[in-house]
C-alpha cells in the first residue's frame, strides 16, 4: 500500500458569525490520500469545500475555529502542535494552498522574484539571492514558464501566467500536498488549460506528491483528478473514483450534480439537464436527519430525524444515504424509464 | 438607514470620535445658556490674567468674618510670600554661618526652613569670607522676614468725609475668614483672560460655535459642488465631463488656499464676515470631492443596474438620484465629514495670516489664534490664550476624523475587522 | 419546441464599435452582421475580450454604434429620444451576468417588479391586480412572492436573483431576450434550473432569445443557431450541430479542444 501523504479523521471546524452564531462549515469529514493521488471535492458553493480546504492547512483564525477531529500530514499531527509551528513548519513545506482569488493578491509594485525571495527567505535564512534566482529559474523551467516572468511585475501577466506563476511559487518549498481552490475558475478556457496542465505535470515529475482539487465544475475535475468527493452542506455524501462519480453516482444529490454537467459532446441536445429544486440548508442549525432530504426526490418519512451514516462500500467507496446501494440503482432505473 | 446607523454605533472608533464630538456640542450650546456674557466684552484691565478664582478684595472686607484657627495657615501665607531667591540665600546662610549640614536643609519646607533661620541667625556672626554688601542684605532678609512673622492684624479705615481724617472702621485679624459665597462679587476665570482682558472660556465657546458654522457651511457648499460637478460629469461624460473636468484640474493647479488667501484679501477686512469666509472656503475646496465622486460614478454607470434601470425606461435624473447617488452616499457623508474639519482648519490658517472674518463681532477659534499671536502670548508663556484653542481644534479635527474611519469601516467591509 | 419562423426581426449590417481615438483606438466589434429570425434561440460564443458583450450593449441600445445600421422587424432602428428609447426596450429585453450586480441594493424586490408593470402601461392598475401580477411571475420561477414582498435583492442566493431576472421578463414579455452570461456566475446544479425556465418563459410566450457565452457546451445545448466571435468578429456561424460537432475553423476547433470533455479524451497537449 502506498504511503498515506494526507489523513485526516473526523474534522468538524465552524465559523462564527458577527452575531455570535456557530456555523459548521465542516462536519465530520474523515479522508485518506495517498502518494501520488489527486482528490477531486465537488459540491455547490455554501456546501464547505473552500472551508475544508482552509481548515485542512491547520492554520486557523478567526471567524474560522477548529473543533474536533485529527489532521495527520506525512506522519505529523498538526492538530497537536501550535499555530506557530504549524505555519512555519507545515505551511508552504508539507502542504501548500492556493485560494480562489491567489492571482489577484499579488502586490503589483513588486517583482515576481520579489514574491519568491520572501518565500524562500522565510524558510531558509542563510541563502543569497543568487542561488534564490537560480532555484526559481530551474523550476519555472521544469514548470515550462518562461523564466523571464521572474523580473516582470504581475500586471505585466496575463491571467493565466498569472495564476501559473502563483502555482509555481506555491511550490517552491517542495510541499507534498497542494490544495488548488478554483484554480482555473476566473481564466478563459485555454489559460485554464494550460493551467490544469501545469497542475498535472506537477505530480509526474514529483515536484507535489499529492493534490486536492476544489470546483464545482465537474467535468475539470473528471480530467484531473483520480478520486472526486462530493459535499452538501458540510458532510461528505459520496467519495469515488472519478470515474464512477461521474457516470455512476449513487446519491442522489451527486446524481443531480452529474446531470447538470454540460459539455459540448455528441448527444448533449438530447439529454434533459437535471435540475434540483431548492436551496442547501442553513448550517446555523442543520436539520437532524439526512440534509438533503427537502431536496431529494427520493426521500421517505425515515430520512428524517435521524442523523444518516456514511455507507462504505469495496474500492473505498461511500456514500451518505439510507437506502441501500440496490434500492438507488432501482429507482435510478425507474426515473430514467419514466 | 436605521440599520447603517445602528452598525456605525457598533464601531468603537465610531461611537468615540461621536462622544467627543457631540460633547463640544452640547458645551457649545447650554454653556451660553448658563452664562450668557458676551464674549467680546473686555472686563479685564490689562492682559492675560491667570486662570482661577478672582475675589472682590472690597467686598471680601464686608464680608461676615468667621475666625478659623488652622494649622499652617501662618506658614501657608509666609511661604506664598517668601520668593526662591529668599530661600535660597537663607540656605546659603545657614550652611556657610550655622553650620548646617547641607542634606538638613529642605528650602522647599518653609517652617522648617524659617525655624533653623530665626534659631541660627544672629547678624553679629561673623561669617569668614563674606563680604559687606552680602552682610547687609542678609541683615535686611532677617527684618523682612521677621516682619513676615508678625502675628498683627491690619486696621482698615475710612476717610472722613467732613474731615479728611482716617478712622478705624474695622480690623481684620490674621486668623479671619470670609465664606467666599457670602461675598458679593466673585468671578471664576477658568482659563483666564486674552490680551483685551476678555474671558477667555466664553469666548472659546462662542469661538467654536462659529468655527463649527463655518465649518458646517463651507464644507456643505463644497460637498453640493463637488457631488453636483462629479455626477452630472461621471454620469453624462463626454463634452459635460471635459468642461467641467478642465475647470477641476484648473483648481488643482492653483493651491486652494492661495486661492483662498487671495479671494479673502480682495473682499477686503470688512466685508468679511463668518458666513462669507465659509462661503469662500467653500467655493475653493470641493475640487477633490468633485474628482472622486466622478471617478466613482463613472465606475458606477457601467454597473448592470444602471444597464437594467435604463431597460426599465427611467429616465436620467431617476437613475442618477436612485441608482447612481445611494451608491455613494456613504462616500459623500464621509467626505462631508472630512470637509467640515478642512473648513474649521482653512478658517484657522486664513485668520492666523490676518485673513479671517472681522473682528468685530464674534470671536472664532483662528482669530483667538491670530491674537494671542500678536500679543506673543507663546513667548510669554501665556499658555492659557492659545493651548486651549488649539485642543479644541485638535479636538474636533481628531474626533470627525475617527467618524470618518469609523464609517470607513462600515461601508467598506474589506476594512472590518 | 421550435419556433422558428421566416419572419427577420432583428438584423445588424456591419455594425462595429471603436473605443478611444487616435493612437488609443480599439477596434471592439468589426464589421459585424447578424440575422435573426422570430422564435429563434441564437448564442454569441467568444472569450473575454472578444466584443460579444459590446455587441450586445449596442443591440440593446446601451452604447452608441460607430458604424452600420441595427434594423427592427424590418424598420431601422431609431431610439432618439428618451420615448423611443423607451419604446425598443418593450421589445427587447436583457438578463445580464452577475446577479449580485443587476440589481440596484437600496431598491425593494417589489420596486423592480413594479418597474416593468409601469413599463407596460400598467400604472393605472389597481394595487390588488398589480400584487396578482407579480406573485403570477414569481411563480412562474418557483419563487413565492408573498416570501420576497419587502425584501431586498441581496437578501436572495445568486440563483434565486437570476430567477427572479427571469420573472421580471416574465412581466414585460419582451420580443427578444438577450442573456449576457446568464449563468456563469451561478453554481453548475443552479444552472440547469436557470436553463428551463429560459427555455419555458420562451415556449411561453415565443420570445426571440440571444444567449452571449464564453460556455461552448451551454451553447450547444440551448441554440439553434451558433455564432463563434474572435477578435469583434464572426469567425464561424451555423446552427449548433454543424458548428459543434464539425468546426471548420481553427479558432473554433481550438475553443472546443480546450473545453474538458467527458465522454471523449481531454487532450491537454495541445496547449
Amino acid at each position: 500500500m502506498a504511503n498515506v501523504m494526507l489523513e485526516v479523521k473526523e474534522l468538524t471546524t465552524k465559523y462564527v458569525t458577527r452575531f455570535k452564531e456557530d456555523v459548521y462549515a465542516v462536519d465530520h469529514v474523515s479522508l485518506t490520500l495517498e502518494e501520488g493521488k489527486s482528490l477531486g471535492i465537488a459540491g455547490e458553493s455554501g456546501c464547505g469545500k473552500s472551508t475544508l480546504a482552509l481548515s485542512l492547512m491547520g492554520y486557523y483564525f478567526p471567524p474560522l475555529h477548529y473543533m474536533s477531529g485529527e489532521i495527520i500530514i506525512n506522519g505529523r499531527n498538526i492538530t497537536k502542535m501550535k499555530p506557530d509551528d504549524v505555519r512555519k513548519s507545515i505551511l508552504g513545506t508539507e502542504i501548500a494552498y492556493i485560494p480562489q482569488s491567489a492571482m489577484n493578491a499579488l502586490n503589483p509594485t513588486r517583482k515576481i522574484i520579489h514574491f519568491i525571495e520572501d518565500v524562500i527567505l522565510a524558510h531558509d535564512l542563510y541563502i543569497n539571492k543568487k542561488e534564490i534566482y537560480e532555484r526559481a529559474r530551474t523550476l519555472f523551467e521544469t514548470l515550462g514558464l518562461p523564466p523571464e516572468v521572474l523580473e516582470k511585475y504581475p500586471v505585466e501577466l496575463s491571467g493565466g501566467m498569472k495564476q501559473r506563476t502563483v502555482i509555481a511559487i506555491s511550490v517552491l518549498l517542495l510541499p507534498k500536498v497542494l490544495i488548488a481552490d478554483e484554480p482555473s475558475s476566473a481564466l478563459d478556457v485555454t489559460s485554464q488549460k494550460m493551467v490544469i496542465k501545469m497542475l498535472r505535470h506537477l505530480m509526474e515529475v514529483g515536484l507535489i506528491s499529492s493534490m486536492i482539487f476544489i470546483t464545482h465544475e465537474l467535468p475539470l475535475l473528471y480530467n484531473v483528478t483520480d478520486d472526486i468527493m462530493v459535499m452538501y452542506a458540510g458532510q461528505i455524501v459520496e467519495k469515488a473514483s472519478a470515474k464512477d462519480a461521474v457516470f455512476d453516482p449513487l446519491h442522489p444529490y451527486a446524481k443531480g450534480l452529474m446531470g447538470s454537467i454540460i459539455v459540448p459532446e455528441e448527444g448533449l441536445r438530447d439529454v434533459k439537464l437535471a435540475a434540483i429544486p431548492g436551496t442547501p440548508p442553513n448550517l446555523k442549525n442543520p436539520p437532524l436527519g439526512c440534509r438533503f432530504a427537502e431536496r431529494c426526490k427520493y426521500v421517505r418519512p425515515e430520512c428524517r430525524g435521524v442523523a444518516v451514516g456514511l455507507q462504505n462500500l469495496t474500492g473505498g467507496r461511500t456514500y451518505r444515504c439510507i437506502l441501500s446501494e440496490g434500492e438507488l440503482r432501482e429507482a435510478y432505473k425507474h426515473e430514467k424509464e419514466k | 438607514m436605521s440599520y447603517l446607523l445602528q452598525q456605525a454605533f457598533r464601531s468603537g472608533k465610531f461611537v468615540f470620535g461621536f462622544s467627543i464630538f457631540a460633547t463640544i456640542l452640547l458645551i457649545v450650546f447650554i454653556y451660553p445658556l448658563v452664562i450668557p456674557d458676551p464674549p467680546l466684552e473686555i472686563i479685564g484691565q490689562g492682559t492675560f490674567f491667570e486662570p482661577g478664582i478672582y475675589v472682590n478684595v472690597y467686598d471680601s472686607i464686608r464680608a461676615p468674618t468667621y475666625i478659623l484657627n488652622l494649622r499652617g495657615a501662618a506658614a501657608n501665607r509666609i511661604a506664598s510670600r517668601l520668593n526662591q531667591a529668599d530661600r535660597l540665600a537663607m540656605k546659603e546662610w545657614l550652611m556657610a554661618g550655622g553650620g548646617i549640614a547641607e542634606d538638613e536643609i529642605d528650602i522647599e519646607d518653609t517652617a522648617l526652613l524659617l525655624g533653623l533661620w530665626v534659631n541660627h541667625y544672629s547678624p553679629t556672626k561673623n561669617v569668614p569670607g563674606m563680604t559687606n554688601a552680602r552682610r547687609n542684605y542678609f541683615a535686611r532678609l532677617d527684618i523682612s522676614l521677621r516682619g513676615l512673622l508678625s502675628t498683627e492684624g491690619v486696621s482698615v479705615a475710612v476717610k472722613n468725609p467732613d474731615t479728611g481724617v482716617l478712622e478705624e472702621t474695622s480690623f481684620i485679624a490674621q486668623s479671619d475668614y470670609a465664606n467666599i459665597n457670602q461675598v458679593a462679587n466673585v468671578r471664576v476665570l477658568p482659563l483666564g483672560t486674552d490680551n483685551f482682558g476678555r474671558d477667555m472660556l466664553t469666548q472659546l465657546v462662542a469661538a467654536t460655535r462659529v468655527s463649527l458654522i463655518i465649518g458646517f457651511i463651507a464644507g456643505l457648499l463644497a460637498t453640493l459642488i463637488g457631488l453636483a460637478l462629479g455626477l452630472l460629469g461621471g454620469y453624462i461624460g463626454g463634452i459635460v465631463d471635459d468642461v467641467i473636468m478642465f475647470i477641476t484640474n484648473l483648481f488643482i493647479v492653483i493651491p486652494s488656499f492661495v486661492l483662498l488667501i487671495l479671494i479673502s484679501f480682495s473682499i477686503g477686512q470688512e466685508k468679511r464676515g463668518a458666513i462669507t469666509v465659509a462661503l469662500v472656503i467653500g467655493l475653493t475646496s470641493w475640487v477633490w470631492t468633485a474628482r472622486a465622486v466622478r471617478s466613482q460614478v463613472i465606475s458606477l454607470r457601467n454597473r448592470d443596474h444602471v444597464n437594467l434601470s435604463k431597460l426599465s425606461g427611467h429616465s436620467i435624473g431617476y437613475i442618477i438620484v436612485s441608482d447612481i447617488f445611494p451608491y455613494i452616499a456613504s462616500y459623500v457623508v464621509m467626505a462631508f465629514i472630512l470637509q467640515i474639519s478642512s473648513g474649521i482648519l482653512a478658517e484657522a490658517g486664513l485668520s492666523i495670516l490676518g485673513l479671517g472674518p472681522r473682528t468685530t463681532e464674534f470671536p472664532t477659534l483662528g482669530l483667538m489664534m491670530n491674537w494671542a499671536m500678536i500679543y506673543q502670548a507663546q513667548i510669554l508663556g501665556k499658555w492659557w490664550a492659545y493651548l486651549p484653542v488649539l485642543i479644541i481644534i485638535a479636538l474636533i479635527t481628531f474626533s470627525m476624523n475617527l467618524m470618518n474611519t469609523g464609517l470607513d469601516q462600515i461601508f467598506n467591509p474589506a476594512l472590518r475587522e | 419546441m421550435k419556433r422558428k419562423s421566416n419572419n427577420v426581426c432583428l438584423k445588424a449590417e456591419g455594425l462595429t464599435k471603436v473605443f478611444g481615438f487616435g493612437r488609443r483606438k480599439t477596434l471592439a466589434v468589426d464589421q459585424v452582421d447578424l440575422t435573426l429570425y422570430e422564435g429563434e434561440v441564437i448564442s454569441i460564443v467568444g472569450e473575454s475580450g472578444s466584443g460579444k458583450t459590446t455587441l450586445a450593449k449596442m443591440l440593446l441600445g446601451l452604447i452608441s454604434v460607430t458604424e452600420g445600421e441595427i434594423y427592427f422587424k424590418g424598420q431601422k432602428r431609431d431610439i432618439s429620444t428618451h420615448r423611443k428609447k423607451k419604446e425598443y426596450w418593450k421589445n427587447i429585453q436583457a438578463i445580464f451576468q452577475d446577479p449580485f450586480s443587476s440589481y440596484n441594493i437600496f431598491r425593494k424586490i417589489d420596486a423592480v417588479l413594479l418597474d416593468c408593470i409601469h413599463m407596460k402601461g400598467g400604472k393605472r392598475l389597481p394595487h390588488d391586480k398589480k400584487v396578482a401580477m407579480m406573485a403570477e411571475a414569481c411563480s412562474f420561477v418557483n419563487l413565492k412572492f408573498e416570501e420576497l414582498t419587502n425584501k431586498y435583492p441581496f437578501e436572495l442566493s445568486g440563483g434565486q436573483m437570476q430567477r427572479l431576472m427571469i420573472a421580471r421578463i416574465f412581466l414585460l414579455k419582451p420580443t427578444i431576450l438577450l442573456a449576457d452570461e446568464p449563468t456563469s456566475m451561478i453554481d453548475a446544479c443552479s444552472r440547469a434550473t436557470i436553463l428551463d425556465m429560459l427555455m419555458k418563459l420562451r415556449d411561453e410566450i415565443g420570445m426571440t432569445v440571444i444567449f452571449i457565452t464564453h460556455d461552448i457546451g451551454l451553447a450547444y445545448y440551448v441554440s439553434d443557431k451558433v455564432y463563434i466571435m474572435e477578435k469583434g468578429k464572426f469567425v464561424e456561424s451555423g446552427t449548433a450541430d454543424q458548428v459543434i460537432l464539425n468546426p471548420t475553423q481553427p479558432y473554433t476547433q481550438r475553443l472546443l479542444s480546450d473545453v474538458p470533455k467527458i465522454y471523449e479524451e481531454w487532450d491537454l497537449s495541445t496547449v
